[in-house]
């Protein structure tokens, strides 16, 4: 009986706990938005993050997106090939790194490169100090320090979702045309033809919008929240990585069966 | 309320203050005040309270009972904005220095000039320099926070709490981890900085001989209360004996180096006593 007591009260607690989890990160998500016409006045802070987060995640993303495109290119050349349908690779190529693999895999990085990067620092500031300091010199920490990660991460996201499918799609190209032989005008017209602008590329955009809206969330709430000790900000560092990647991939679901449902 | 008696009016002000953590209290019924001009010292053992009092006067914390007054306004009653413009009147040197770690020496020194005020970007230049050369560190405006030391990240986290020449200062431990030349300098600073600004200055500090030599009046807080106040001369003078232990540096007396035993201390010796 005690055992069944136990259970139920372990699974209540985790209720609750997580509900009030989700009730604090929707109170810093608007806390947030609600401090973002003041602290957008001052761009330059919004472009240094932009910088920060996009320029170092450049080179794990456009590597990341090549080797994605060689795969791409040779896994669907294998399987068209069996159906005669070779030519279509380029498409295949195209639709599936602006739909899926360009912000999936792209989010995934971002939150293991960047997501992490901003949870620690976030958290050291606490730990330091700094964001107490702030607060007592009048200066809203959420303005100055969250708002402009919180938006050069959303920037950033869809601008290296965009680099990762066009690298991808020249991995693609190279190992479809260059290496197999397929012919270089079918390839393209083919994506040319097949792939729709608004309907494949701009969700696609949206979509790792979305995902560097959430991903940038949850890595500034688990900073803004870690204990202040090298512990602390250790445990928030992985739980960035765990509850961005979990949520970039249900939130991938969701919106999938949203956008490209006919 | 005229001119004459509002500059009269104390700066900051504990009226039977008590102060602490949840339902934890760790200084009870505190009247201290701070005049324009003044320098305060604030003095007692390690974890006697001093660092919570500052943390009253910044609002940081909210005082359990009685009322904390700075510039004429109620904390305890404070909406965000009159918090904020309270806080905007004020300079803190945080005892950990609490530099910003992603911006540089210059740039911490210059950042509450850039929050604040709208003043050009010669005139940023011309007051970080002109502070930070007060802390002899002009030559350090390039460095990162991680290529200086902790005596000179003190002096430049004392550089930024004065840079808006503010009404009332408060240094938490302004003279730990600095060298005698340093430690001296920096008194005088202090000293200077109150006299020529008219400004109060408060002081959270170990460190008698230093200030003494700087301070109007000191308070010395132990056992969560305020035990004596008075001027650097009257407390020499004092015959209490916890005021000379402390003042002499003695092993024996009222202040107990060995931190006291507690019941959750004593049940967790009980559950490690095999381990003894």
């Amino acid at each position: 009986m005690s055992g069944l007591y136990k259970a139920i009260a372990a699974l209540g607690g985790w209720l609750t706990g997580s509900i009030y989890q989700l009730g604090a990160i929707t109170r810093l998500f608007a806390s947030i938005l609600a401090q973002s016409g003041a602290a957008l006045r001052r761009p330059g802070l919004v472009s240094q993050q932009i910088h920060f987060i996009g320029n170092y995640s450049l080179v794990i993303i456009a590597v990341s997106g090549l080797f994605v495109g060689f795969v791409l290119g040779l896994q669907g050349y294998y399987t068209l090939n069996r159906y005669g349908s070779e030519e279509a690779l380029g498409l295949l190529v195209a639709l599936s790194l602006t739909r899926e693999l360009g912000p999936v895999v792209t989010a995934l990085l971002f939150a293991g490169r960047a997501g992490t990067s901003l949870t620690a620092e976030i958290g050291l500031m606490k730990a330091g100090e700094q964001l107490a300091a702030m607060e007592v010199m009048a200066v809203d920490p959420v303005r100055r320090v969250l708002v402009p990660r919180f938006w050069g991460g959303a920037i950033a996201m869809p601008i290296l979702a965009a680099v990762f499918s066009m690298v991808g799609i020249l991995g693609g190209w190279i190992v479809g045309v260059l290496l197999i032989g397929i012919d270089a005008g079918v390839f393209w017209s083919q994506m040319q033809n097949g792939v729709d602008v608004f309907k494949d590329v701009g969700n696609g955009v949206l979509k790792s919008f979305v995902f560097g809206v959430a991903v940038t969330l949850i890595a500034l709430f688990e900073g803004w929240n870690a204990r202040a000790t090298p512990e602390g900000v250790a445990r928030a560092t992985t739980r960035t990585v765990v509850s961005g990647a979990l949520v970039v991939l249900g939130l991938d679901f969701l919106l999938t069966a949203l956008m490209f449902s006919n | 309320m005229n001119a004459e008696a509002h500059l009269s009016d104390p700066l900051l002000r504990f009226d039977d203050v008590d102060l602490g953590y949840g339902d934890f209290t760790v200084l009870s019924g505190i009247s201290l005040q701070v005049q324009r001009g003044q320098v305060v010292a604030m003095m007692g053992g390690s974890g006697s309270g001093k660092t919570t009092l500052l943390r009253a006067a910044t609002g940081q914390i909210l005082p359990q009972r009685g009322t904390v007054t700075a510039f004429g306004q109620d904390i305890a009653q404070a909406s965000p904005t009159q918090l904020r413009e309270v806080r905007q009147r004020m300079g803190v040197l945080f005892q950990q220095g609490a530099l910003f770690t992603d911006l540089n020496v210059f740039e911490n020194v210059a950042f509450p000039l850039r929050e604040h005020t709208c003043v050009s970007e010669s005139q940023v230049v011309s007051k970080v320099l002109e502070k930070l050369d007060a802390v002899g560190l002009r030559a350090a405006a390039h460095l990162r926070i991680s290529e200086i030391s902790g005596g000179m990240a003190r002096r430049v986290a004392l550089a930024r709490a004065i840079v808006l020449e503010p009404e009332l200062i408060l240094y938490d431990e302004p003279f730990a981890g600095l060298d005698p030349i340093s430690l001296g300098i920096t008194a005088q600073l202090i000293r200077g900085l109150t006299d020529r600004l008219n400004c109060g200055s408060i002081l959270i500090t170990h460190d008698v001989a230093e200030s003494f030599a700087i301070a109007d009046q000191v308070y010395m807080v132990g056992q969560g209360k305020l035990l004596a106040s008075g001027s650097p001369d009257q407390l020499a003078q004092s015959s209490d004996p916890y005021i000379h232990q402390f003042l002499k540096g003695q092993p024996d007396g009222p202040i107990a180096f060995h931190y006291p035993e507690t019941p959750a201390f004593n049940q967790w010796m009980q559950k490690n006593g095999g381990r003894r």
